[in-house]
C-alpha cells in the first residue's frame, strides 16, 4: 500500500531545547498508525509540524504527496484535527460549533447540513446537539471533536492523546469509531503514551524519545524482532543494587538466559530474557537458592510492546513517564502550545 | 451508540473523500465569505448569550457624557469654541472614544481562544484567508459601535447636541466604520503577537487612555501644550473627532470644508477620510505577516 503520511528529517528547536532531533517514519494509506512515547518525547510537537500549526526547522513532510511546509492549505484540507485538549467554545451548541466547522472547511450549505446530520447520529450525539458545549462531559466533548474532525471526510484523521482525561466507557467507544473508520478507508494517526491504546488499535507504530524515532513498525514484528520470553524477577520487593548485580551475575551462567537488565526505577528489579519454551522458572528459583538469595516474585510473560521500549531506551515507559513528568516546565509548554 | 446504522452506510459517512479537485471548484471569494459569516455568527451568538459586554459597552459612554459634562458644567459659554455648550463639544470625542475603545478590545477574544486553543481549530481549517478572522472581528465590533453611538448621538440631542442631517449620519458612520476597522486590526495584530492576555490587557491598558488625552476627544488644540498639540495632531483619533464635531457644529459642512486646522496645515474632509483610510491600510498590512506566520 501506499504512503499517504511521510516525515522525513524532522527536526525542530524551541530555543536552547531540541523538541525533535530526528524523526521520520511513514503511515500507509488505510492503516491505523500509532506514534507511541512518554510525555515530553516529541509526539505533540510532531503532530503540530504535519498539521501546519508549526513550522519545523528542517526536514520534510508530505501528505497525500503534498508538502506540508511548502503547500499548508492544500494538506489542511486533507487532513481532519482532533486535538488533545478538546477546544470548544462553550458557548455554542454542538450543532453551531460543527456548522462553524463546515463553514471554515467551504461545504456547501445543503452538504453541511447532511453531514452534521449523519455524524451526529453516527456518534450518539442527537440528544445533546442543540445544548450549550459547556454542558457536555469529557466524552461527549470528545465524540463532538471526532463529529467535527470528519465533517469534510479527510483523508486522515489526526488525533493527539484520543483517550487523555476519558473514563473507560467513553475510550471503548472511541476505540471502536476509530475500527470502524478504518475499515471504512480512513487513514487515522493516533499519538498516545499508552502502550494499552497503541496495542488495543495500531496496526504499525513508531516509538518515539527524546525527539528521536527509535522504533517502527507493527506491534507484532516489534515484539518478535525482540525474540525470547520476558522474566520479572524480584528478590526483594525492594533489593539493594549490590544484592541484585549479584543475582545478575549467577543467573547469566544459565544457558537459557540471553540477557539480563536492572531496572533499577523498579526497585532494583532483574528483566530477564530467555529462550523461548525453556520453563526457565523452577531453575532460575533453584539458582537463588543455590546461592542464597532471596525471591520475592517472578513472572513470565511474551515480550510487551514495553518490553520493546525498555529494549531500545533501557527504562520502561512508566519510568520514562514519570521522569518526564518530573522535568515538566508547564508554563514553558502552555507558551509552546499558544504559538 | 446507535443501532440503526447499516454497515453500508457506516462506510458512507466515514469514508475519506479522494477528489483532489474541491479546492479548484470552490473561488476563494465565496470561502472567504462563507467563513467570514460564520466566524461573524459565532461572535454574535455569544453576544446573545453573554449580552453584559453590550449593555456595559451602551452604559459606558452615557457616564462619559454625563461626568465630563458635568465637570466642565460651569464652563464659560464661549471658552471652546463659539456659542456652543461643553457637552455639544464633547458628543464627538466621545462618539469616537468610545468606537475606538472597543476596537481596541476586539484582539481579547481572539487571545482567550489561542490560550483555549480553540483558534487552533481556525489554524488547522484550510480558510481562504486568516483575514477572514479580521474581517468578522471588525463586522462585530463595527456593528457594536454603530449601536453605541446611535445611543450617543440621542442622549446628545437631548442634552442639547444638536441631531445631524441625514447625510452627516452617514458620514459620522463612515468614519467610525473606519477607526475601527484600523484599530481592530492593530488589536488582532497584538493578539496574535503578544504571549497571553496579560500582556495584552497591559498594551490595551497604556494604550487606551493616554490617546484619549493626546486627542482632541476632551479639549481643543488650542488648549494644549505645544508639545501635546503636535502628538495631538499625529493621532488617529483626533482625525476621527474633528471631522464629526465639525458636522455638528455646521449644519451645512460639505467634502470640500476645512474641518482641521494643525500645526503642518489645514485639511478638508476628504483629506481626513483618505488619512484615515491609509491609516487602515498601513496597519493591515503590517499585521499581515502575523496572521500567515506559522507560529513558532
Amino acid at each position: 500500500m501506499s504512503d499517504v503520511i511521510t516525515l522525513k528529517n524532522l527536526q525542530k528547536s524551541y530555543g536552547q531545547v531540541k523538541a525533535l532531533k530526528n524523526i521520520s517514519f511513514s503511515v500507509k494509506t488505510g492503516e491505523i498508525f500509532g506514534l507511541l512515547g512518554p510525555n515530553g518525547a516529541g509526539k505533540t510537537t510532531t503532530i503540530r509540524c504535519l498539521t501546519t500549526l508549526a513550522q519545523p526547522d528542517s526536514g520534510e513532510i508530505l501528505v497525500g504527496g503534498v508538502s506540508a511546509i511548502t503547500q499548508p492549505k492544500q494538506v489542511r484540507q486533507k487532513l481532519g484535527y482532533v486535538a488533545q485538549e478538546v477546544a470548544i467554545d462553550k458557548v455554542l451548541t454542538g450543532r453551531e460549533l460543527l456548522n462553524l466547522q463546515a463553514s471554515l472547511y467551504h461545504l456547501p450549505l445543503s452538504l453541511a447540513k447532511k453531514r452534521i446530520d449523519q455524524l451526529l447520529n453516527l456518534l450518539g450525539l442527537q440528544e445533546y446537539s442543540d445544548r450549550q458545549t459547556g454542558t457536555y462531559s469529557g466524552g461527549i466533548r470528545k465524540r463532538l471533536d471526532l463529529a467535527a474532525g470528519l465533517l469534510h471526510q479527510p483523508q486522515v484523521l489526526v488525533l493527539d492523546e484520543p483517550s487523555v482525561g476519558l473514563d473507560i466507557e467513553s475510550r471503548t467507544i472511541v476505540w471502536d469509531f476509530l475500527r470502524q473508520l478504518k475499515l471504512a478507508g480512513t487513514t487515522v494517526l493516533i499519538t498516545s503514551h499508552y502502550l494499552e491504546e497503541i496495542d488495543a488499535l495500531a496496526d504499525r507504530l513508531a516509538i518515539i524519545d527524546q525527539g528521536e524515532v527509535i522504533a517502527e513498525g507493527s506491534p507484532s514484528s516489534l515484539k518478535d524482532r525482540l525474540g525470547g520470553d520476558r522474566i520479572t524477577l524480584k528478590i526483594r520487593e525492594f533489593a539493594n543494587f549490590e544484592e541484585a548485580q549479584k543475582a545478575k551475575e549467577k543467573l547469566s551462567s544459565l544457558s537459557f538466559v540471553e540477557k539480563i537488565i536492572i531496572n533499577q526505577t523498579q526497585g532494583n528489579s532483574l528483566n530477564l530474557i530467555v529462550t523461548p519454551k525453556s520453563n526457565p522458572i523452577s531453575k532460575i528459583e533453584q539458582t537463588l537458592i543455590e546461592n542464597d538469595l532471596p525471591m520475592f516474585s517472578i513472572s513470565q510473560s511474551r515480550p510487551s510492546l514495553d518490553d520493546v521500549y525498555l529494549a531500545a531506551t533501557g527504562k520502561t515507559l512508566i519510568d520514562a513517564e514519570i521522569e518526564a513528568s518530573n522535568n515538566r516546565d508547564l508554563k514553558a509548554e502552555k507558551k509552546q502550545a499558544m504559538k | 451508540m446507535t443501532q440503526s446504522i447499516s454497515p453500508n452506510q457506516f462506510t458512507e459517512i466515514l469514508s475519506p473523500n479522494l477528489d483532489t479537485q474541491i479546492e479548484v471548484k470552490n473561488s476563494i471569494f465565496r470561502d472567504f465569505l462563507q467563513e467570514t459569516l460564520a466566524l461573524t455568527k459565532r461572535l454574535f451568538i455569544q453576544l446573545k448569550r453573554r449580552p453584559s459586554s453590550l449593555i456595559a459597552g451602551v452604559i459606558q459612554p452615557f457616564m462619559w457624557l454625563i461626568l465630563f459634562g458635568a465637570l466642565f458644567f460651569n464652563a464659560p459659554e464661549n471658552l471652546f469654541e463659539n456659542n456652543i455648550t461643553y457637552g455639544q463639544f464633547l458628543a464627538p470625542g466621545i462618539i469616537i472614544f468610545t468606537a475606538f475603545s472597543g476596537a481596541l478590545n476586539a484582539g481579547l477574544p481572539i487571545m482567550f481562544d489561542r490560550e483555549f486553543g480553540f483558534l487552533n481549530r481556525l489554524l488547522v481549517a484550510p480558510l481562504a484567508s486568516r483575514f477572514s478572522i479580521v474581517a468578522a472581528s471588525t463586522i462585530y465590533i463595527i456593528t457594536l459601535s454603530f449601536i453605541q453611538t446611535a445611543v450617543i448621538i440621542i442622549a446628545s440631542a437631548f442634552i442639547g447636541a444638536g441631531l445631524p442631517h441625514l447625510l452627516g449620519l452617514g458620514a459620522i458612520a463612515l468614519i467610525v466604520f473606519l477607526i475601527v476597522l484600523g484599530v481592530t486590526g492593530l488589536s488582532l495584530g497584538f493578539a496574535f503577537a503578544l504571549p497571553g492576555h496579560i500582556e495584552l490587557l497591559a498594551v490595551i491598558f497604556v494604550i487606551n487612555l493616554p490617546l484619549l488625552f493626546a486627542s482632541t476627544a476632551l479639549a481643543p488644540l488650542s488648549f494644549m501644550a505645544g508639545w501635546l498639540q503636535i502628538i495631538a495632531s499625529l493621532n488617529p483619533l483626533t482625525y476621527a473627532i474633528e471631522p464629526i464635531r465639525y458636522i455638528y457644529q455646521n449644519s451645512d459642512w460639505s467634502f470640500a470644508s476645512v474641518v482641521m486646522n494643525t500645526p503642518w496645515g489645514n485639511f478638508n474632509f476628504v483629506t481626513v477620510l483618505c488619512l484615515l483610510l491609509a491609516f487602515d491600510v498601513v496597519i493591515l498590512l503590517s499585521i499581515k505577516p502575523l496572521l500567515s506566520r506559522r507560529f513558532a
